[in-house]
């Protein structure tokens, strides 16, 4: 009653009088509990490999039988032997050749078969092609490991070309690897390209520019971020690949450039050694975690670079 | 029908003068000499229904230069018709404005005579359209070569991702021209008035010029490779009105040396800038589906606009719909 008020007496307008009673909200706010926790969970696994990775690289390091330069610098990578070595250098030349072999493969055949989808394909053939690359995403990397063994090395490098190969080699397995990444390249590039406005596919035609003519100068260059995304997405994949090296490269670290030979990469020799009889708690054990530190940064470098690269050489068309 | 109901138009009558004297061409032995005398002309097919109007009354298109001649000219998406039965001649270096409401069929037609709609998956076209004589829908006809030679503004200023110097230089690459590109596309921005805007900045990404700027760069690119003829869609329906009489003024100077279809929703633009032009409407069938465009009239734009003979298209110019 001390401060005086001009409505006294009346009642003046309210929330509740304009808008009507206040609904609660507590649906809405689990809703984005919920949400928010979906999206939290792969920053908190995230992070969890990180810490639990670098505890046991750190251990690793902390052994006697190890030093940090031979790590980085020795030739030999053989630490199940009575006199073990922990060079990483053939794993990481095994995972590159590899990965660059399928990089060889994968990044023609997926631009290629992003670029007809998008730009050439009736809508009918897209149809029938798309689901069918799908189809072949969706097929087991195990199965395409025993593909590379039983098949690809002895009948088509060996029996049809007539290579000079080992039954395990580095080529077969850089090959079905590039293979199986495709449907991973082709169907970001392939976003990317139907995304690039029909304003500028007209624009373009509209010149008297040919079909071919709008794909590589328009088309291209306008989703090239998109693309690089899906070769990086590609490259990420191959890196990681496991199975398909370990049945069809073979489990020999060496340093040798050859990709007929057999040769191990990084998952490759995770997924033996870890499967094997290794001592938990043994420095062969924590070479483990090691290498899988080693190939966490190889990515990371590798996805930071093409933030880099996509940064510089986009086109923005909007 | 009688004159006197056409004077609704006749306000639209100043602003179009400034082309009549472009307009000799039209004045062929047997036809009206002054727009609105109509002698008696023998009935032809009539176009639309519309009994009390002779065909050759409202397709005034007897001109002696014609850079487009077509015949019952019919386009369709799927099953479905877009726009029937269109029969006009275009005239050579002179500017030719479709008008009509949305859905006509305006578009369509001027996207047949550059083979735009060979791109649209299930667009068909029936009837001829020659170019200089020539059957573009022949068989030997590659619609690369065809657009080559007509060049195309759209709706929308549609720069490509990249910088001016290599938007305008893009056609000229693309068709292998001869000579040195510097002055290719200095040429080309000059004739668009665009070069003392953007000399300084040819390296710079064209998305960074204003939407006006824009669309004349779109001039330009397609001037770059020495069109024939300039096809235009709605060149100026995104643009404020002092950039829409920049691209006007300049369409008015590229007469001298192309000839312009221009497509516009905008009556007094095609008023002010046109020497020809062609009203088109959509038939409505018993649903949405059913929507067909057809010309209706065709002739000298001061006539359609102050003495048009189709009761249709005096209301449209009149304002009463469209």
């Amino acid at each position: 009653m001390a401060t005086p008020s001009i409505a006294s007496g009346v009642a003046g307008p309210t929330a509740e009088s304009v808008f009507g009673p206040a609904r609660r909200r507590i649906g809405e706010k689990a809703i984005a509990f919920a949400l928010f926790c979906a999206a939290a969970t792969s920053v908190v696994i995230t992070v969890g490999i990180v810490v639990s990775l670098t505890g046991e690289t750190l251990a690793f390091f902390a052994d006697d039988a190890v030093t940090a330069s031979g790590f980085l610098t020795d030739g030999q990578w053989t630490p199940l032997f009575s006199d073990p070595q922990f060079g990483i250098r053939p794993l990481v030349q095994g995972t590159l050749i590899i990965s660059g072999i399928a990089l060889i493969v994968a990044i023609p055949l997926g631009i290629g078969t992003a670029a007809f989808l998008s730009e050439y394909a009736s809508p009918r053939v897209r149809k029938a092609v798309k689901p069918t690359l799908e189809l072949l995403a969706g097929v087991p990397t195990v199965v395409f490991g025993y593909f590379a063994l039983t098949f690809f090395t002895p009948s088509v490098l060996q029996g049809f070309l007539g290579m000079d190969v080992s039954v395990f080699n580095g080529l077969a397995g850089g090959i079905i690897v590039g293979v199986l990444i495709v449907p991973t390249v082709a169907s970001v590039a392939e976003d990317a390209m139907s995304a690039v406005p029909q304003s500028l596919r007209e624009g373009a035609y509209g010149l008297g520019a040919s079909r071919r003519q709008v794909t590589v100068r328009v088309v291209v260059p306008a989703a090239l971020s998109g693309i690089t995304a899906g070769v990086v997405l590609g490259a990420s994949r191959a890196v990681g690949e496991t199975m398909v090296v370990l049945i069809a490269a073979g489990q020999v670290p060496t340093t040798s450039l050859d990709p007929r030979n057999p040769m191990e990469t990084m998952t490759a020799f995770i997924g033996a050694t870890g499967k094997g009889d290794v001592p938990t708690g043994s420095t062969g054990y924590k070479a483990i975690f090691a290498v899988g530190f080693a190939l966490f940064l190889m990515t990371l470098i590798l996805n930071m670079i093409s933030i880099r690269f996509v940064r510089r050489y986009r086109q923005v068309y909007e | 029908m009688s004159d006197d109901e056409l004077t609704p138009a006749s306000t639209l009558r100043e602003v179009s003068d400034s082309d009549s004297s472009s307009s000799e061409p039209r004045d062929e032995p047997g036809l009206p000499a002054v727009p609105g005398e109509v002698p008696a002309v023998p009935a032809g097919q009539p176009h639309a229904p519309v009994p009390v109007v002779a065909h050759a009354d409202v397709i005034d298109d007897a001109i002696d230069n014609p850079v487009f001649i077509t015949e019952k000219l019919s386009v369709s998406y799927g099953t479905a018709p877009a726009v029937l039965d269109v029969s006009l001649r275009v005239p050579e270096k002179q500017i030719t404005a479709f008008i009509g409401p949305s859905g006509c069929g305006k578009s369509t037609i001027i996207r047949c005579f550059n083979r735009m709609n060979d791109l649209i998956p299930g667009a068909h076209v029936e009837g001829t359209v020659r170019y200089h004589g020539v059957d573009l829908y022949g068989s030997d006809i590659d619609s690369v070569q065809v657009r080559k030679r007509i060049g195309m503004v759209f709706q929308k200023p549609n720069p490509f991702p990249k910088s001016i110097y290599d938007n305008i230089a893009f056609g000229p690459k693309v068709l292998g021209m001869k000579g040195s590109m510097d002055q290719i596309v200095e040429e080309a921005l000059r004739r668009a008035s665009l070069w003392d805007d953007v000399k300084d900045r040819l390296k710079d990404n064209a998305f960074g010029m204003s939407g006006g700027q824009q669309q004349r760069l779109c001039i330009a690119r397609a001037l770059a490779t020495n069109p024939d003829v300039l096809l235009m869609d709605e060149p100026c329906s995104a643009l404020d009105p002092i950039s829409t009489g920049r691209i006007e003024d300049l369409m008015h100077e590229l007469k001298e040396t192309v000839s312009i279809v221009i497509v516009t929703h905008n009556m007094q633009q095609a008023a002010r800038v046109s020497d020809r032009t062609a009203f088109f409407i959509v038939d409505m069938g018993s649903s949405e589906e059913a929507r067909i465009g057809r010309l209706v009239e065709y002739g000298p734009t001061d006539r359609i606009f102050t003495n048009p003979h189709d009761i249709r298209t005096e209301e449209y110019v009149s304002g009463k719909f469209g």
